[in-house]
């Protein structure tokens, strides 16, 4: 985190506000990620946490707020810009949305030809890389329909990967998991993390996520209400919101208290 | 009635009365590839189009689904295509004939009756779609055509042979307009040869062959199309 001093982070919100149905979904969120760092979401389902993502690349248009990418703030009413952002931040949903009617190479090429120009070739050849990467070249000619979930959600992430995208946003990758087919998933994440790509990631898997992040967000009602590091927040004297939201999780996760699991590591 | 008779007349008939075929599916085909032409981009309009479109589109698909086939046959060849291929720009070209006609009423009503189709199909697709086309970079137009409609046509294909049936029979309404199909064939030779049950039997049996031929053909074009393991229903 130290380059947060010197250049502009990768991607910045400022304020970002949205009003649906009636709800403040988001109340003046603010949070920058400089480059390399590694930013975790966490709280109870409907604060706002899969919002504040789409509202980062625009799939949401946020009612108020800027975005910066890179420091230039990004004009969500030109297409351009729009596309632009895009291309250099990638998303990962949790149902995956892999394009059903597309095999998983042609799922990885298809933003590469239509996106960036390149010849089906080239695609090609990007496309099996990325896939080989995440340990899925001999998958590469199957259809959706016959991957697993866990399958299915590394093609998702070969195929935003193959944009060299800037900056990663995960929304809830393991939540539609099967639980033995979370670990894959969360080892391609850790890979990603430790080749310094710039994350952020909403998830539930909390000592996962306590390994890997600089800082914890913990956001409930629309805003960010704690943010700091998983030592410092789960610490087990810190009497933090966000310690006794994570115990109650591994609690219902039945995994015996993820408490204990963490404090050694948050001692640290 | 004797049998041996109706069926000789009929035998005798079978040329002249497949000479028919020949204009029916020419108006089929004609009209099938007009309301796909225009089904698909009203579709697509009627879905993701600003409201005014959207509205427009609407009006549109209740003109051509609340007016009878028959009353829009008379409107087009007795009054509309009369009037404009009497306007210089538009003469010579062949509008005022009742083929052009006939093709036209069907492939109108047949792309409002497409167009819903189509919506229904592209309605029926996961949110998710468009949404990780557009994470990815790719524009509403490019993401619309390479992500959605293939998708979305692929599962229209068995309303759309039901279309292909529907219009099929519809398409024996041309006759009242002067086109030599089936029907008219059929009416005609009935008169001459004074066997009006024998012919309408041979006109019907002509319609069922044409409609289970056309619909095989799509069930095939359905199979060949099929992605791997995709199927809505059994979509695990």
């Amino acid at each position: 985190m130290s380059a947060e001093n010197q250049t502009p982070p990768v991607l910045e919100a400022r304020a970002l506000g949205k009003t649906l149905g009636g709800n403040r979904v988001l109340d003046a969120v603010s949070l920058s990620l400089p480059k390399g760092c590694v930013k975790v979401l966490i709280g109870p389902s409907g604060a706002g946490k899969s919002t504040l993502l789409q509202c980062l690349n625009f799939l949401i248009p946020p009612d108020s707020g800027t975005i910066l990418l890179e420091g230039r703030e990004v004009n969500g009413k030109s297409r351009r810009e729009l596309c632009t952002l895009r291309q250099n931040v990638g998303m990962i949903f949790q149902d995956f949305n892999l394009f059903d009617h597309l095999s998983a190479l042609e799922n990885v090429r298809v933003a590469l030809m239509k996106v960036k120009g390149m010849s089906k070739l080239d695609a090609g050849e990007l496309a099996l890389a990325e896939l080989a990467r995440v340990g899925l070249q001999d998958k590469a000619a199957l259809y959706p329909a016959s991957l697993s979930g866990g399958q299915k959600q590394r093609v998702a992430i070969a195929r935003a990967l193959a944009m060299d995208p800037k900056v990663m946003l995960l929304d809830e990758p393991t939540s539609a998991l099967d639980p033995e087919l979370i670990g894959e998933v969360l080892a391609v994440i850790r890979d990603l993390a430790q080749n310094g790509m710039t994350m952020i990631v909403a998830t539930h898997q909390i000592s996962f996520s306590a390994s890997l992040a600089d800082e914890f967000l913990f956001m409930e009602k629309g805003r960010v209400i704690e943010s700091g590091s998983p030592a410092e927040l789960l610490r087990r004297d810190s009497g933090s919101r966000t310690l006794a939201f994570c115990a109650k999780i591994s609690e219902l996760s039945g995994e015996g208290g993820e408490a204990e699991v963490l404090a050694p590591e948050c001692r640290v | 009635m004797d049998f041996t008779v109706a069926y000789n007349a009929a035998r005798e008939a079978l040329p002249y009365m497949l000479g028919g075929v020949v204009w029916t599916v020419g108006l089929i085909v004609g009209a099938m590839l007009l309301g796909l032409a225009l089904g698909v981009p009203l579709a697509v309009l009627q879905v993701y189009g600003p409201w005014p479109v959207r509205r427009a589109v609407g009006t549109y698909v209740w003109l051509f689904r609340g007016i009878p086939i028959l009353v829009q046959m008379y409107i087009f060849y007795f009054g509309l295509l009369s009037w404009i291929s009497a306007l210089p720009l538009f003469s010579g070209l062949g509008l005022d004939s009742p083929f052009v006609a006939a093709v036209l009423v069907l492939g109108l009503t047949s792309s409002a009756y497409q167009s819903q189709i189509f919506r229904g199909a592209i309605q029926s697709l996961p949110a998710g779609q468009l949404k990780a086309a557009r994470a990815l970079g790719l524009t509403d137009p490019q993401a619309i055509r390479s992500i959605i409609l293939p998708q979305a046509l692929r599962l229209s294909i068995p309303a759309w042979s039901n279309e292909y049936s529907i219009l099929l029979k519809d398409s024996a309404l041309a006759f009242t307009i002067g086109v030599v199909e089936i029907m008219a064939r059929m009416r005609s030779i009935a008169s001459t040869t004074h066997e009006p049950v024998s012919m309408t039997f041979l006109a019907g049996i002509i319609f069922f062959v044409l409609t289970w031929v056309g619909v095989k053909a799509l069930n095939h074009l359905e199979s060949r199309v099929r992605i791997a393991g995709y199927t809505r229903q059994g979509a695990a």
